[in-house]
Formats: structure tokens, sequence, C-alpha cells
């Protein structure tokens, strides 16, 4: 194929969809703004909802925008309240095949149940973003 | 999957959008299922430049539609990135009153390199929401520059979305995409300079009659309407300038019952089927293309398109020359 075919293929193949949401009523959403442009600068398609997002809404953006992966970040302290809500509204729908990352403060205690629940990966302050990027592309297998 | 679609399901028809974005194995048979199906809704587009308010306008649009008992499909193009084809999608910021509505439908796409302000597949993507039964469907172009005007001629009414603050009078006479509206929204029109920017506008319309109709200059120390918006009695059209507050659904409804109107007018005067066969002429080349592409490079190998590409870069060859060779050599008894 020609170089210009392969130009125009990156913008038409299969992309990777990602939905990135803030539930709960934190305002913070730096680490979440960060990620999203890391993703979008490894060439996927982004869909950033805001802020005080409750997981129908997030959850309801995920099926309509046919997502490959969710990701959360939460820094208010809530995960234990919001992930289990997203991860079952999920299911219902569904939909329980889309892995859930989970990004922000979540103490070292409550990660092992929060990936015994189904939480596919937890990144916490200081990650690479390559290290996301990284680990999407695995989980996603494109 | 499409029969599940046609009858309402929310996540058959988000899969078939991806299916139709991705142009992948089944989209064209996805397209030829839902075609029958399609031409039911009215397509509003909604463009103008970055900032100027329009998710937030489709925001309070759709809820005006769903006030009146319509249901509502949405589509929000935003930008691929030329370097690393990957894209931000975020017009929902602006659309969270429609979470959790049954009767709502928002889906955000990437221009994936398309120019124009929208994506290759929006025309399909809007089939799949037509064909799915919403009575309305808003397709939100990306920020626009001057001409990007291709929501034109995929829209049965276009609204072109202006901010107090954006320029004079000279930027409202320049041609592309101004010309393209059937109604023109002054939006944050509680802003410092709203009422210039609406005087600019009407200058603008001004100067059009009175270059298109009656001969001489008068319009131009008219700056008022000389005929009312909307239906001219001589059969045109002429866009009514409606102002909005969009974080308050100001001036929304009266927006709404001019699409409607405009509507009404397409219907009435045989714009519709005149437009739609414009459209349907349009399609067609452009599948045309795209097949007759796909079909030479099937016939061809790619050595002789790069023994073309480097006749063409070293300048032996222009690329008529070259794409009439290539076409010679893939079709020899056609030519």
């Amino acid at each position: 194929m020609t170089g210009y075919v392969e130009a125009g293929s990156l913008m038409t193949k299969r992309k990777i969809r990602v939905l990135l949401a803030k539930p709960g009523l934190d305002g913070h959403d730096r680490g979440a703004i960060v990620v999203a442009r890391a993703l979008r600068d490894a060439g996927m398609e982004v869909i950033y909802t805001g802020i005080r997002q409750t997981p129908e809404m997030i959850v309801e953006a995920a099926m309509q925008e046919d997502v490959d992966l969710i990701g959360l970040s939460i820094l208010s302290g809530a995960h234990n309240a919001l992930c289990p809500r997203v991860l079952s509204l999920l299911e219902l729908n569904g939909m329980g095949d889309i892995p859930v990352l989970l990004g922000g403060i979540i103490p070292e205690d409550d990660c092992e149940p929060l990936r015994a629940m189904g939480i596919s990966a937890i990144f916490g302050p200081g990650t690479n973003t390559t290290e996301i990027i990284d680990f999407v592309r695995k989980t996603v297998g494109r | 999957m499409i029969e599940a679609l046609l009858a309402g399901d929310r996540r058959s028809l988000a899969r078939a959008i991806s299916e139709i974005e991705d142009d992948g194995s089944e989209a064209r048979t996805l397209v030829a299922r839902l075609y029958p199906h399609g031409g039911r809704a009215h397509v509003v587009g909604i463009t103008g430049a970055p900032g100027t308010g329009k998710s937030t306008l489709v925001n309070a649009l759709a809820r005006c539609y769903r006030t009146a008992g319509m249901t509502v499909g949405v589509i929000a193009v935003d930008p691929t990135s030329p370097f690393t084809g990957g894209a931000l999608l975020g017009d929902r910021v602006r659309m969270r009153d429609l979470a959790g509505d049954p009767g709502v439908f928002v889906r955000s796409m990437a221009t994936r390199g398309s120019l124009g302000g929208l994506a290759r597949a929006t025309s399909n993507v809007i089939l799949a929401l037509d064909a799915a039964g919403f009575d309305r469907i808003l397709v939100e172009t990306v920020g626009v520059g001057q001409a990007e005007v291709g929501i034109a001629s995929t829209a049965h009414s276009t609204i072109v979305v202006e901010a107090p603050g954006m320029g004079d009078e000279m930027q409202a006479m320049k041609a592309g995409v101004l010309e393209i509206a059937d109604l023109l929204v002054v939006n944050k029109s509680d802003r410092e300079g709203a009422a210039q920017a609406v005087m600019a506008l009407r200058m603008m319309q001004g100067l059009a009659q009175s270059s298109s109709g009656r001969h001489g200059h008068r319009a131009t120390d008219t700056p008022g309407m000389s005929t009312a918006p909307g239906w001219r009695e001589d059969g045109g059209w002429l866009p009514p300038i409606v102002e909005t507050v969009a974080v308050t659904g100001a001036g929304v409804e009266e927006l709404r019952h001019w699409i409607e109107v405009h509507r009404d007018y397409n219907r009435s005067t045989g714009r519709s089927e005149a437009r739609d066969k414009v459209q349907a002429a349009n399609v067609l080349d452009r599948v045309l293309c795209e097949l007759s592409l796909e079909r030479l490079h099937a016939t061809l190998t790619d050595e002789p398109i790069q023994q073309a590409i480097g006749q063409i870069l070293e300048r032996r060859s222009d690329p008529y020359a070259a794409a009439a060779t290539l076409l010679q050599l893939a079709w020899p008894t056609q030519l």
C-alpha cells in the first residue's frame, strides 16, 4: 500500500474509544484531564463527561458511545460506594465485559477488595501516563 | 442487531453506529438494511465558531423538543488530531441535562481526517438514528472557521451560531459559513455587544436583499429589515435572527419555533425534494469515488502506483497524466 493510503487509514481504522468520567462530588479534574490528553495523544478517542457524574449517567454514556473501556477518577473517598454501583449497573445492562480502570486517591487497603469486585486496574498519584496507555492497549487488545 | 435497532434497542443502535463509523465488514449491509427506514426525521445542523455555545445550545434545544413531546438524537462532532489520529470528545460536558432521558440519544464523533466540519460517516450515522425512530436529529459540527459548509448539504435546517464580540460587519459580509444559514442565532445575547452583532447580521441581510431583488442601494441605509423574517412573499426565505442565552434557555423555544417554520417552508415549497435530490447526487458521487478507488486498488499491483508517484515527484509526469495511465492499465477496454 502507498504512504498516502497508510496516512488515510490512521484516520479511519478502528479506534480505541475510552470514556473518562468523574463520579461523585469532588471537583478536582486535573488528573482526569491529564489522562484524557495522554490517551488522545496515543491516538485514542476519549469521551470526557466532566465532573459530578452519577453511576447511572456514566453507564448510560458508556452505552451510547459504545466505548471499549471506562476510566473513573475519584478523589473524594467515595470509591467504595461508587465503584460497586458502576460495576453492577454495567452488569445489569449487559455491559459487564467493559473493563473499568480507577484513578485518584485510593487507600492501599481498599485496592484489593476493589480489584476483587471487578475493577481492572488502579492507578494512583505519580503513575506514568505511558503505563496507563500500555494497559489500555493491552486490555482492549488493539 | 438491525431488528433490535429498529425496535428501539439503544445498545444495538450504539453498536451499529460504531460499525458504520469504523467502516467495518457489516457497515455496508447495515446501511443497505437501514436505508428503507430512513427519511423520516428532520435533521438540524448547528454550526459556528469555537466557543459560541453550540453544545450548550444543543442541550437547551433538545430539552425544548422533549417538552414538546418529541424524541431527539444528537450527534456531536469534534476534531481528530492530524498527527496522532486521537481525539478528545468533550461535548457531553455541556449536555448533562439530557442524561437519564430515554427519549434522547447522544453520540460523540471524531472527524477522523475529514474536513468540512463533519465526519465522513456522519450522514450514515444520521441514517441509523433516523431508522431508530428519533423525530429530530441535532448535528453539532466542530467549531468552524469561515468555509466549513459541509453541514448545509447534510441537514434540512442549518443554524449558524454567533456570539457577541466575534467580529464586525466585514466578517458578516464574507462568503462561506454565514451564507448557509437557514436560521441565525446570536447566543450569549445577555453580553455586551449582542445588539451590534444582531445589527451586523441585519445589515448583511439588507445588502443581500437589495442586490438579489430590487436594484439600487436602498437597504444599506435602512438596517432594519424591510420584510419580516422567514417565509417571504416572493417564495424565498429570509433567515430569522434569534437571540438566545443557551445556559438559561432564553430564546431557545423561539428558535425551536423557527426550525419548525423552516421545516414547513421546506416541505410546502418543494425545497425538501430539491435538496434531497442534490444530496442524493452528492452521496452517489462520493460512493462512486470510494468504490472506484477500491476497485482500482484491487485491480492494480502496488508497483505501477509507486512508479506513478515517482514520476510525479520527479516531474516527469503530472498527476492527471499519471492517473490516466493507471486507469488505462486497470481498465484498458473501457478507455
